[in-house]
């Protein structure tokens, strides 16, 4: 096979003979490839052994009975999932961020479309508007849990002063309420931006011939502005959804999920269960199910938004 | 004539409404301010003056001295910084070459590569702290501020505002300096990095905001006190206070921990607004 001239040991050997017979664009397709994946290479180590590892990690893990009561981890199937649904303190949790999630999602959406309706409209103070509203969103959560411990704090606090024996973080039934509020302040901000950047995108022409036709603001709103806007709408609930998931600093300084397991959440019990209870995998099964609901969140933004761009 | 006099009234209506709805807006801007002036007031005050709700006295520098002498907000200081900063330098380079390769590149396997950098948007390393925590372990890089940055020197959404501001440069550009023999680094180097330098600000006042306000992934991380963050610091600094008296110390670390974010924000609020808006990535 080896003998003879070039075309001839070519045509005896397989691969060479399928490399010759690739044309100019396939050999340059490999090329580009191959200085793609380069550029991207550390990139996509970092994700892959920060992002999808951790993910698939999680899943094997939740698995195993892993705590401080077994010395090596033993496989017990779904056992782990089926603890969390007798667990209170999970169901607790899993509620709260049920629960927080439908209070400031909407609340927060509907201030930020006032807001950024006034902060578009306002010809006096513009900017400082801006600075009020969206100032939270770059303040530190730990921070803004200090100051709202400091407003909630009976007697000495800013509400204490009216009202000096209300206990708003110390009892159950007020807590959570209490912590939605703040949440609703730190977060309307953000969204309000995402709305000023949709408003700004619509055509003064439309509310001109609204208005000749004699239509007043709350109809320009109904049938021009919120229509239009939906892509925003739908883009900053998803985040606004997420967020309500992943936000939990404030518990660390405030409640610490309490009164009694009122304000947990999620995330928060992960890190209880997983860093003061050293259960392994009870918290790899939390956090498999943590991940499930923000995939699942992100699929329907994915489907949903699709669909519009396509009608609008 | 009837007509005419209709729409008189209308408007009169309207503008009382307006002014209503306005001056209700203007004073809800007032109020939503209240809880930082509050805090503010009470770092800048004397700690037995704070307690009285309307006393007004001069601001004194002496509760950020005494802070500083009882937790070492210096070291702090240095240490966020740094965490910031690295952070950044590695994160500029990464999404710089990503964000070229999937703005100008055909290759196989794109879209799979970026479908699995969109989970990172919303599956971030924050979410993930028990399995980062335990490889952390595992490399040795438990306690170290090295390990606190390295989950996030790969960002998704610094790769796809990359991606998407590269598109929008003319491949002219890159077509004339091939001809001129340009390689492949020296072009990304003095023709992209120069136009892209509003993609890199923007994406710098995201990414440094987030490490800064970072809490929960570094609280699991850090155990030693000379390696803490500003949050960390705080958040510790804050528990160890129970009564009253002592908000003027924790309003003062406070303040201490978000002056440098919110003067730059007073500052450049047009950038960071922007910056912030342009994160939504449709």
């Amino acid at each position: 096979m080896w003998s003879g001239n070039r075309y001839e040991v070519r045509a005896g050997c397989p691969i060479l003979s399928w490399i010759d017979r690739m044309n100019h664009t396939t050999k340059k397709k490999w090329k580009i490839s191959f200085l793609a994946w380069g550029l991207i290479l550390p990139s996509f180590v970092f994700l892959v052994l920060f992002t999808l590892y951790p993910i698939a990690k999680s899943f094997y893990l939740s698995f195993f009975k892993d705590n401080l009561s077994v010395s090596i981890p033993a496989f017990i199937g779904f056992q782990n999932y089926l603890d969390l649904l007798q667990d209170s303190v999970f169901k607790q949790a899993f509620m709260n961020n049920l629960l927080v999630a439908i209070c400031t999602i909407p609340i927060s959406i509907a201030l930020a479309v006032g807001m950024a309706i006034f902060a578009n409209k306002v010809k006096f103070g513009k900017g400082l508007t801006r600075v009020a509203f969206f100032h939270p969103t770059i303040l530190p959560m730990v921070a803004v849990a200090d100051i709202w411990l400091f407003i909630y704090t009976p007697m000495y606090g800013l509400i204490g002063k009216f009202s000096p024996d209300l206990r708003l973080l110390g009892s159950a039934d007020t807590a959570i309420w209490a912590l939605i509020v703040m949440l609703i302040w730190k977060q309307a901000g953000y969204v309000m931006i995402f709305y000023i950047s949709g408003l700004q995108g619509i055509s003064r022409e439309l509310y001109e011939a609204a208005r000749l036709d004699g239509a007043g603001p709350v109809q320009s709103f109904m049938h021009i502005t919120w229509p239009l806007l939906k892509p925003t709408t739908i883009y900053v609930t998803v985040i606004t959804l997420t967020n309500a998931y992943k936000i939990v600093d404030h518990l660390y300084i405030m409640t610490k999920g309490g009164p009694g397991n009122a304000t947990n959440m999620l995330l928060f019990y992960i890190y209880q269960v997983g860093f003061d209870f050293w259960d392994v995998g009870k918290a790899a099964a939390m956090t498999v199910v943590l991940i499930v609901m923000l995939l699942v969140v992100t699929a329907i933004q994915f489907f949903v938004q699709d669909k519009r761009t396509f009608y609008s | 004539m009837g007509h005419s006099w209709g729409s008189d009234r209308t408007r009169k209506k309207l503008n009382l409404a307006s002014i209503l709805v306005y001056g209700f807006m203007y004073i809800f801007a007032i109020v939503y301010m209240i809880p930082l002036i509050w805090m503010v007031r009470t770092a800048l005050i004397a700690p037995d003056k704070a307690i009285d709700l309307f006393s007004i006295s001069w601001p004194t520098l002496g509760n950020f001295k005494r802070i500083l002498l009882a937790a070492p907000f210096g070291q702090y200081y240095i240490n966020t910084i740094m965490m910031v900063f690295g952070t950044l330098a590695v994160q500029f380079v990464l999404i710089t070459m990503a964000g070229y390769a999937f703005a100008r590149l055909n290759f196989w396997g794109k879209n799979l590569l970026f479908l699995l950098f969109l989970t990172q948007l919303m599956i971030t390393p924050d979410v993930l702290i028990m399995p980062n925590y335990s490889f952390m372990g595992q490399l040795g890089l438990v306690d170290t501020k090295l390990g606190v940055i390295l989950p996030f020197f790969a960002s998704a959404l610094g790769i796809f505002l990359m991606r998407q501001t590269i598109k929008t440069i003319p491949y002219e550009l890159e077509e004339a300096a091939k001809m001129d023999g340009c390689s492949l680094p020296r072009m990304l180097v003095q023709i992209y990095v120069p136009l892209l330098k509003p993609v890199y600000i923007a994406f710098g006042l995201i990414s440094s905001s987030y490490q800064w306000n970072n809490f929960l992934w570094p609280l699991v991380m850090i155990n030693s006190v000379e390696k803490r963050p500003l949050t960390l610091g705080l958040a510790i600094f804050a528990m160890s206070y129970e009564t009253g008296a002592q908000w003027s110390d924790v309003t003062a670390a406070t303040l201490l921990v978000i002056a440098p974010l919110l003067t730059l924000f007073l500052i450049f609020q047009r950038q960071f607004i922007e910056s912030f808006a342009h994160s939504g990535i449709k």
